[in-house]
């Protein structure tokens, strides 16, 4: 089986592009992720994109030219990008393709996504009566948590502090100014325990890669990122999932335990050889309890590591070296991809002034309703 | 509550006006395992009654106004927040449920709270509160 290597990223950058539809942010780093990689697009095999609300990805061609290349949507919510960079990967060692293209783009209108229940296979009154917002699903997850494990409010507000910080070194971030500690949490609470601050919003963005199977990547000259896991894995019984009217008793582990350990087994590494992660910040508890879920600590320690500063850049784990979801906002199809993009300039070592020194190993983790996850293990 | 007695409920099947109120969830019949709302399908699941008292499993307050559609209920300006959460019924299922009597800053997990029925925009849903104080908590 052909080792595959990320050989070209680009990035059009997260927040707020009036005029710039979705469809054309997309398009912006596909040719930026080419140029990245040297190669034309009437090199490219095989294509796989998608977006939850930006139109159909496979239209691009109309763009970037005709040439009759296989072009797949891909549509899996929050994990559309893992779940097109598993598809390429695939693709490459499967020997259908040399070189591949992967896209998430979207753009979302303002304020909280507004589901039908009818969408979600769930009766009117759960939708009528208050009851099914995403935001609420993070907090009673979130309640949970804490009270289970320890977790207080001040360690919310950290991640969230961290994240603004990273954010402001981050040219494609959104939020790219500092917030104080202090003014995250006496903000605006939004769904208790989390406040505005702590929540991210819906917004706008795209990224692309370029892979490459090993060969392919000797040929071109490139300095190759190397694709050491990419695994997407759908929820085990007893997963707390957003929208669930009711939950069994026998509760069950997350999707995202599943696919972390997958992605470990496959890349043949265990939590402690990452340098640094990316992993969903929805919100800031998201993060907090993904960074268990993925194995990099025990239940109860995070209160711990960030009291610590160490998943600061520069601590022993850097986290979410962007600002994540937090400081870009989440434009569904594309932040899988963008926690990608970081990690493959975190590995090349051109982050900047976020650089996390000596990073050779880099995760990254999306999770996404209704209930999946995505994990890439990328080396240098 | 005499004249909410009167509002029809906000979906049928959901639960039982008693007294005492039910909640209605189903029995898979090859599993024994219990879900809420029962789902259509009679052949795979049999309708149940969940126990009427619980404990909070886990619970949030709704702060802004939820976008409608879907939301049927009043958003009036200022909103008033509303508490929901997750409530375990012992031996059956975690139900998502409103949240209706309690003080904000008595919410906890591990509360007793028991089933009633509430007004809401002209219809009868279901809530969890306070324990009666004639019942013995238990």
């Amino acid at each position: 089986m052909t080792d595959v290597a990320i050989i070209g990223a680009g990035i059009h950058r997260f927040g707020r592009t009036d005029g710039v539809s979705g469809l054309q942010q997309g398009v912006i780093a596909a040719r930026a992720a080419l140029a990245d990689a040297g190669v034309a697009w009437e090199d490219i095999r095989i294509a796989f994109g998608g977006s939850a609300a930006g139109g159909n990805a496979d239209t691009m061609v109309a763009e970037l030219g005709l040439t009759g290349l296989p072009f797949l949507n891909v549509a899996n919510g929050c994990a559309t990008g893992g779940s097109a960079l598993y598809s390429a990967a695939n693709a490459i060692r499967a020997g259908e393709a040399d070189l591949a293209l992967v896209v998430g783009f979207d753009k979302h209108p303002r304020g909280s996504f507004n589901p039908e229940p009818a969408d979600w296979g769930l009766p009117a009154w759960y939708g009528e009566t208050g009851m099914m917002l995403t935001t609420q699903f993070f907090a009673l997850k979130l309640r949970r948590y804490m009270e289970t494990y320890g977790i207080t409010p001040i360690t919310l507000g950290r991640v969230a502090e961290k994240a603004f910080a990273n954010g402001a070194l981050a040219p494609h971030a959104w939020r790219r100014e500092p917030v104080d500690l202090e003014t995250i949490m006496m903000s605006q609470m939004v769904n208790d325990p989390l406040t505005k601050y702590m929540f991210c919003s819906p917004s706008e963005g795209a990224v692309a890669l370029v892979l490459a199977s090993a060969a392919k990547a000797r040929e071109l000259g490139a300095t190759p990122v190397w694709v050491k896991a990419a695994v997407v894995r759908t929820r085990p019984p007893g997963s707390f999932e957003v929208f669930s009217p009711s939950l069994d008793l026998e509760r069950g582990p997350s999707p995202t335990v599943l696919a972390s350990r997958a992605a470990f087994e496959v890349a043949g590494i265990g939590p402690e050889d990452v340098d640094v992660a990316q992993l969903q910040d929805t919100e800031s508890g998201a993060e907090i309890m993904h960074m268990a879920e993925n194995g990099f600590c025990a239940d109860g320690e995070q209160e711990a590591w960030l009291a610590e500063g160490r998943t600061r850049i520069g601590g022993t784990l850097p986290v979410n070296t962007d600002g994540g979801c937090l400081a870009c906002g989440e434009p569904i199809g594309a932040s899988g991809l963008r926690q990608v993009y970081e990690n493959v300039m975190q590995l090349r070592g051109t982050a900047g002034a976020r650089q996390v020194e000596g990073a050779r190993v880099a995760y990254s983790h999306v999770y996404g309703a209704p209930g999946l996850s995505a994990v890439t293990i990328l080396a240098s | 509550m005499a004249e909410a007695a009167t509002l029809p409920p906000i979906a049928e099947g959901l639960f039982e006006l008693g007294p005492p109120p039910a909640l209605i969830g189903g029995r898979e019949r090859a599993t024994g395992r219990i879900v809420f709302p029962c789902p259509a399908d009679r052949e795979r699941f049999e309708p149940v009654r969940l126990p009427r008292e619980g404990r909070i499993w886990s619970w949030t307050v709704q702060r802004f106004p939820p976008k409608s559609p879907p939301y049927a209920g009043p958003v009036e300006t200022p909103f008033r927040p509303f508490a929901l959460g997750y409530v375990e019924l012992p031996g059956a299922v975690i139900v998502e449920s409103r949240l209706d009597g309690f003080a904000f800053d008595e919410l906890k997990v591990g509360l007793p709270c028991a089933l009633r029925l509430v007004p809401f925009a002209g219809r009868l849903t279901y809530a969890f509160g306070p324990l009666d104080e004639e019942e013995d908590p238990k």
